[in-house]
């Protein structure tokens, strides 16, 4: 094989891996809890917002970098957030067109996409420094990363509090429910829960 | 859609409809500024004022600019550019008005405009369908809510440093756990009105 192809491959291999498993952003660079907790108290709804979450931080995460040499230091941020809002928009007319049901459910945490830290994390951190396909790749890597602990966290409140797994009841009827977990609380401790875990399991990267 | 007070709201979502411990929202900062009172102080202040003054703003621009036009789907970049731009206008009045509290909130105020609770106050603010009075309530209301959770963390962070904890669970881990337990707590409050 082409030694420098390789090259090219391996790097774009070990930009995905970083953001999925090394930088996660959920446990290891805490990142975009915000809008992460109020929907994974059901599979479905966490899965839709996943969708869209990785669409927008890849797509953004390559306009931003494609963009990078035209636009002016003093208005950056701006430009990000008009870009990230744009897509934001364009997922959430999507939802809303062919998902109206879960588009309810999610209600102003579609749009809250904008404000979720690890786009602008990732644009401002990555993409501002790098090439659009190596940029796609990194908010690829994060979006996945981040969707797979948010699936985590669904799995055990909805089979938890509701005994259901994307609404088909799984466990036994008589099982009493924690509700807790369908809870305001119930996320928390999830969340803290699986930080500590993934943080004493994924050893920190030497820098 | 029941018309409740103003006072109703306000008090609501102070203890009831928290936007930090019961709607999940302004974790980032939350998280990362809650280490000292000091600071966890200057950034509620900042909070406050701005969500009250945005929330105030964007109703205006909703009902006023992107409803006439059938504009609404871009509410999120009207709602956006309008809080960076409030935040930037504050800063620049405060610098000029009074130096002391510009160097108290200074810092804090850029990191506002990315505060996702400052946004879900005005995405909350059209789907509930509040009038201009009850979104000034709720955007205050909001506001002290985020303030109080963030003092009541830095204050129980600041005890903290002493205590041992697991080598994973600390500084994140450990503050996500306490705000399940705070969480836990101001459920107590529910009920306190009628909504």
């Amino acid at each position: 094989m082409n030694p420098l192809l390789w090259m090219r491959r391996s790097l774009a291999v070990s930009t995905l891996r970083r953001g999925m498993w090394d930088d996660n952003p959920i446990y290891r660079q805490i990142l975009g809890i915000c809008s992460t907790l109020a929907v994974t108290n059901l599979l479905l709804n966490t899965l839709v917002m996943d969708v869209g979450l990785i669409v927008a931080t890849a797509l953004s995460s390559a306009t931003v970098s494609a963009l990078r040499h035209y636009t002016p230091k003093s208005v950056r941020m701006m430009a990000q957030v008009l870009i990230i809002a744009a897509y934001v928009i364009l997922i959430d007319l999507m939802i809303k067109a062919y998902l109206p049901d879960i588009s309810e459910a999610l209600g102003p945490y579609v749009g809250l996409i904008i404000t979720n830290c690890i786009i602008m994390g990732r644009a401002e951190a990555f993409a501002a420094k790098n090439g659009p396909w190596l940029s796609f790749l990194d908010g690829l890597g994060c979006g996945i990363g981040y969707s797979a602990i948010l699936l985590i966290i669904a799995f055990f409140r909805e089979l938890l509090g509701f005994g259901s797994l994307f609404g088909y009841p799984v466990l036994p009827a008589d099982m009493t429910r924690w509700t807790i977990m369908v809870m305001p609380p119930g996320a928390f401790f999830m969340l803290a829960l699986v930080i500590w875990f993934f943080r004493a399991v994924v050893p920190t990267r030497a820098q | 859609m029941v018309e409740t007070g103003a006072f109703t709201i306000f008090v609501a979502s102070i203890f009831i409809n928290n936007i930090l411990l019961a709607n999940f929202l302004g974790m980032c900062s939350f998280l990362a500024v809650s280490k000292e009172i000091k600071t966890a102080s200057g950034l509620g202040m900042a909070v406050i004022f701005v969500m009250t003054l945005t929330s105030g703003l964007n109703y205006l621009v909703y009902q006023w600019l992107l409803i006439p036009t059938g504009l609404e789907y871009l509410q999120y970049i009207a709602f956006i550019v309008v809080i960076a731009a409030t935040v930037q206008l504050v800063e620049m009045i405060i610098g000029k008005v009074s130096p002391v509290l510009y160097y108290a909130l200074g810092i804090f105020l850029p990191l506002i405009t990315v505060n996702c609770a400052i946004l879900g106050v005005s995405l909350f603010m059209v789907i509930r369908q509040y009038s201009f009075l009850q979104s000034l309530a709720y955007g205050a209301g909001s506001g002290v809510g985020w303030c109080l959770a963030i003092l009541a963390m830095a204050g129980l962070r600041q005890k903290m440093k002493r205590s041992r904890v697991h080598p994973a669970l600390e500084g994140p881990g450990i503050t996500v756990l306490i705000a399940g337990v705070m969480a836990l707590a101001f459920i107590g409050f529910s009920g306190m009105v009628a909504m």
